[in-house]
């Protein structure tokens, strides 16, 4: 059922995207628009092809750096989650500070953070676990607080521990949020990742970005474009499919209706 | 202390409870006095509102009386959580959970072993015909089939009490006497103490062997009703003569309790 609803699905984003492709390429074409100003589609291609080893090797660093800030970040918020429901108060008293951290632009914060901490990696993945942990952190926590009041109700009822009821009832019920917090974050983590490496880093697609945009080589700057965007649609995806690796017990395809109520 | 007190599996000794709404309290329970005796099943009919929730929260430990003391098997438990299993209205199973899982992670909040819980879940639901869906997650399951997993589920925890909360109310009138037949049928077969709460009076004649008649909120017992119908029960008792006698009585007493509200 699934493989034949995709396809007729996916057709009408695909062919949106395949007639801007063409109209860009035929703007270029028709108003020998300056290759410096708007690189046609078809010199972004040739480029990405002939830089192609060394804008992967930059890629596979940036996905490297992604990953790592991605992990700590989930890390992070999935503890702060638990702890602000669990403990009782703490959440009160951290969240203005969060908050805080959250209104910061990253544009600001970098060089702060490359100031305390120097060039290395450390600054790099304090900016990303500041950006990747709030969606994970805040959503789970929404989701934890969820969970249906009548299987609450049965647990105390059994006299279930407070153990007992985050493995059985809370963190489960949590799922759904949690992985909405995870796809937002996913994205985010790449965002973050170029800005970190736009601001002092001497590898990364960020990094490459920086030195073509300075050299006015703007096919590069769009090769560099495409990677990124892509690198997001990846994680995405990878967030997605988790996602429903995870959570097999929903009815499919019907609504909530006795199960957990979606998100 | 007498043979009676001796057997008595849960008492409920001048209980009171009140709640403070709109800034008044309201008693909703009312120097209320029950027992149930070791193998014995004990309903509590009553209008809708007449504390018998609280009543349930109150024996579960999840609260505690302003005053009168709860004892299962002999021993103080005011206040005090896990002596008793429980199944809900609602079915109240866990959807991540498989049906099998739901029965055995029940079980071990009980203290049973994991491999013995899961064990004695499949072995069960083996034997109640439901063995081939005990590895599906509980969506798949109609309404009455998950209501006889959570009344399987309450049955095999080893917990001195089983306290039933209205669990047919939700079904259809069909599914609820098939449920009445099956339930019957399984508990005369395990003979557990169970305290259980309905709306319907043939409902509560058809399974009981005592009945205690509560008025309205604050509750008090009315009146206690010893079920004279031999066991194992027939699940067509009620053509019997002595059911609609039985059956009149208290409607007549429930309709009193209403009217003497109206009159205050």
């Amino acid at each position: 059922m699934d493989n034949n609803i995709w396809p007729r699905r996916a057709l009408l984003p695909v062919l949106t995207l395949v007639g801007f492709v063409l109209l860009w390429q035929a703007c270029c074409a028709l108003f020998k628009v300056d290759p410096w100003i708007l690189p046609a589609p078809s010199s972004i291609a040739r480029n990405m092809w002939e830089d192609a080893p060394r804008l992967s090797g930059q890629l596979w660093f940036t996905l490297r750096l992604a990953l790592k800030g991605l992990g700590l970040g989930i890390a992070f918020g999935v503890a702060a989650a638990l702890l602000f429901h669990l403990i009782p108060g703490v959440r009160a008293a951290l969240s203005p500070l969060i908050i805080i951290t959250q209104n910061i632009p990253l544009i600001a914060l970098g060089p702060l953070l490359i100031v305390w901490f120097g060039f290395g990696i450390l600054p790099k993945l304090i900016l990303l676990v500041l950006v990747c942990f709030f969606p994970v952190a805040w959503s789970m926590l929404a989701g934890l607080g969820q969970a249906e009041p009548h299987l609450r109700e049965y647990l105390s009822m059994i006299g279930a521990t407070r153990w007992e009821v985050l493995r059985r009832l809370e963190l489960p019920a949590s799922l759904p949020s949690f992985f909405t917090g995870l796809k937002m974050t996913a994205t985010y983590s790449v965002t973050a990742v170029i800005v970190a490496e736009w601001l002092g880093a001497s590898d990364g697609i960020g990094h490459y970005l920086v030195l073509k945009s300075k050299g006015y080589d703007t096919a590069g700057v769009f090769s560099a474009i495409i990677c990124i965007v892509a690198l997001a649609l990846a994680f995405y995806g990878l967030a997605a499919l988790l996602e429903k690796l995870a959570i097999r017990w929903r009815p499919a395809r019907r609504g909530a209706a006795q199960g957990g109520r979606g998100a | 202390m007498s043979e009676s007190e001796r057997s008595a599996k849960l008492e409920v000794s001048g209980v009171s409870m009140s709640y403070v709404r709109d800034r008044r309290r309201r008693l909703v329970l009312d120097r209320l006095s029950l027992n149930v005796m070791a193998g014995e099943f004990v309903t509590l009919i009553g209008p809708s509102g007449s504390g018998k929730s609280t009543l349930f929260r109150l024996i579960g430990g999840v609260e505690r009386p302003d005053e009168g003391s709860i004892r299962i098997s002999g021993r103080e438990i005011a206040g005090e959580r896990g002596h008793i299993s429980y199944m809900p209205q609602q079915a109240s199973l866990f959807p991540w959970m498989s049906v099998a899982g739901n029965i055995s992670s029940a079980l071990t909040t009980a203290g049973v072993g994991a491999k013995e819980a899961a064990a004695l879940a499949s072995q069960w639901l083996e034997r109640i015909g439901l063995g081939d869906v005990a590895k599906e997650y509980p969506h798949v399951l109609s309404g009455g089939m998950q209501q006889r997993v959570s009344f399987l589920r309450a049955l095999l925890m080893p917990r001195d009490v089983m306290c039933l909360d209205e669990p047919f109310a939700a079904l259809d009138a069909l599914t609820r006497a098939e449920m009445q037949a099956w339930l019957l049928g399984l508990w005369e077969a395990e003979r557990r103490s169970v305290l259980f709460v309905t709306h319907s009076i043939e409902e509560a004649l058809t399974l009981s062997d005592r009945i205690y008649v509560l008025s309205r909120a604050p509750a008090r017992v009315l009146r206690e009703i010893r079920i004279p119908f031999p066991r194992p029960r027939r699940a067509d008792v009620w053509k019997e003569p002595e059911f609609v006698r039985l059956k009149e009585e208290v409607l007549e007493l429930l309709q009193k309790g209403a009217e003497a509200d109206h009159a205050l």
